[in-house]
């Protein structure tokens, strides 16, 4: 790949590092979870080494991800703050699927979608770490009753965060020019003006 | 297959049938609480035949030793001092441990196949080989009973001897029973046996005598006599209508196929959204717009540097 020295800088090393320190812990925690959640996904627990070293593992995992998710959150928090904009976006989102953005209103560096997204996994990182905390028994002892309750809250927001990461992956690889982004920081010009011309413009100070 | 009497009927974290062309006779071990006397051979019994020893511990300061079910002790004589409403007392003992029941908790709460396991004559045993110390069934069970072990991190309760049963001989502690308050048997004649007791109980003035086999859990394969069947509670709390929790069928339920509909629609909405409306690429135009300004940019460049 041919990188033009024009290309505009959107995320730095520190914060690539920081996502996918994050991404990893997230698939892991997902195959392993999944395999305790239904039968037909057990033969997960094989890729941790056995079942009982998949159930060890997990937890831990979940802390990593717990607070290098919570440095990615106070990070990019502020960006996210939803605005009258976002909410026109989201109002119009149904063109945008239909592959049609010519009327979308003009975003800054994230748009209404990836706002939801954002407080959307904030949600649920904080249901899934409090429930999963609440039910590993090997450090933690509570009511059977707040185990029981914690075990379909934790359930519920894994299967709400996995969802929402399919359409988190899905766009990166939709909306073309997006992965280098979170691989090695830049994006095009032409990719900026296209998807969020506001933060384009606050960045190149091209007022077009 | 397993021993006739050990065929098993049901397993954990399983979706297809088992085996069940063979039937067995239904077992059940019947507890009277009105003819214990509280000397714990049962449970002294209990530790011998499958050599379990809990550590010794302390006394609280009550008779219930050691004070609760571990994993080196699956059955525990529970002690009760009791006030009636006429100002008398009663000693209520009660031998706790697994219920074996119809409906488990445990087996429906355990995400790993095979690791408890139901034989069709109603035995529920743990295959601790297969456990991966996660403590579902501890989450599972609605009798507090499962245990987990400090030691190696599986969880163990009682298995209604089922190794015994399986060469026909009765559970350790009904062996050993010096009152007869714990009988063993056909769930049938277990059944029949609870109805003498319960009509000579009712003939000593306890009209409230009565068999405790809950159908809330699809009945249980250790029944107690009760000489207080409407208050089963005052025997160290012994539920009066135990059910699967409903928090636990919900998760083990319903959020299983409708969590794996949701996600297979993701996955396959999204591919199929790519495959019908095409990525969304730079429009031409931008591209083009860029291109220009960067080769402005470049002969500038190459001005500035003649």
């Amino acid at each position: 790949m041919i990188r033009n020295p024009r290309d505009i800088q959107r995320y730095n090393a520190s914060e690539r590092a920081n996502h996918w320190v994050v991404g990893i812990c997230f698939i892991l925690l997902a195959l392993s979870g999944l395999a305790f959640f239904h039968p037909a996904f057990f033969p997960l627990t094989q890729l941790f080494g056995s079942p009982t070293w998949t159930r060890i593992l997990h937890p831990y995992i979940g802390v990593v991800m717990a607070v290098f998710f919570l440095i990615m959150a106070l990070r990019f928090a502020r960006l996210n703050y939803i605005a009258q904009r976002d909410i026109e976006w989201l109002k119009r989102v149904g063109e945008m699927v239909n592959g049609d953005d010519h009327n979308m209103p003009e975003q800054g560096k994230y748009n209404g979608g990836q706002k939801m997204l954002f407080w959307g996994l904030v949600l649920g990182m904080s249901l899934i770490t409090i429930t999963g905390v609440l039910m590993w028994r090997s450090w933690i002892t509570v009511p059977v009753g707040v185990i029981r309750v914690a075990s379909v809250v934790h359930a519920a927001a894994a299967v709400f965060m996995i969802g929402l990461i399919i359409m988190h992956v899905y766009a990166a690889i939709w909306t073309k020019g997006t992965i280098r982004a979170m691989l090695y920081g830049t994006v095009t010009r032409a990719w900026a003006k296209q998807h969020h011309r506001a933060w384009y413009r606050q960045v190149t100070g091209d007022k077009r | 297959m397993a021993l006739q009497s050990l065929d098993i009927k049901r397993r954990s974290a399983t979706t297809t049938p088992s085996p069940q062309a063979r039937e067995t006779l239904e077992v059940a071990k019947l507890i009277d609480v009105s003819a214990c006397i509280g000397c714990k051979a049962c449970q002294a019994a209990c530790m011998e035949w499958n050599d379990i020893r809990e550590e010794v511990g302390t006394n609280v300061g009550v008779y219930d030793n050691p004070n609760d079910l571990t994993a080196h002790q699956w059955t525990v004589m529970r002690f009760d001092e009791v006030e009636t409403d006429d100002g008398g007392l009663e000693w209520l003992i009660r031998k706790d441990g697994c219920m074996h029941c119809e409906d488990p908790g445990c087996l429906k709460a355990c995400p790993s196949p095979g690791a408890i396991i139901q034989y069709s004559n109603g035995i529920v045993d743990f295959h601790e080989e297969n456990c991966i110390g996660c403590g579902y069934c501890i989450t599972g069970c609605p009798f507090n009973v499962p245990r987990i072990s400090k030691q190696d991190g599986k969880a163990y309760k009682c298995t209604l001897c089922s190794d015994r049963v399986a060469v026909g001989q009765a559970p350790a502690c009904a062996k050993v029973c010096p009152t007869g308050a714990i009988q063993f048997g056909s769930k049938e004649k277990m059944k029949e046996y609870a109805e003498t007791r319960i009509t000579d109980l009712k003939e000593r003035g306890y009209d409230n005598a009565g068999l405790y086999d809950p159908a809330g859990v699809g009945g249980t394969h250790v029944m107690y006599v009760l000489h207080h069947a409407d208050k089963p509670a005052l025997y160290h709390n012994l539920p009066k209508d135990p059910t699967i929790s409903p928090t636990v069928s919900l998760w083990k339920g319903i959020t299983k196929p409708l969590a794996m509909a949701a996600l297979g629609a993701a996955a396959l909405g999204s591919l199929f959204h790519y495959v019908m409306k095409g990525p969304n690429e730079v429009s031409k135009e931008l591209e083009d717009e860029m291109e220009r300004e960067d080769e402005r940019l470049r002969a500038l460049e190459k001005e500035d540097a003649k």
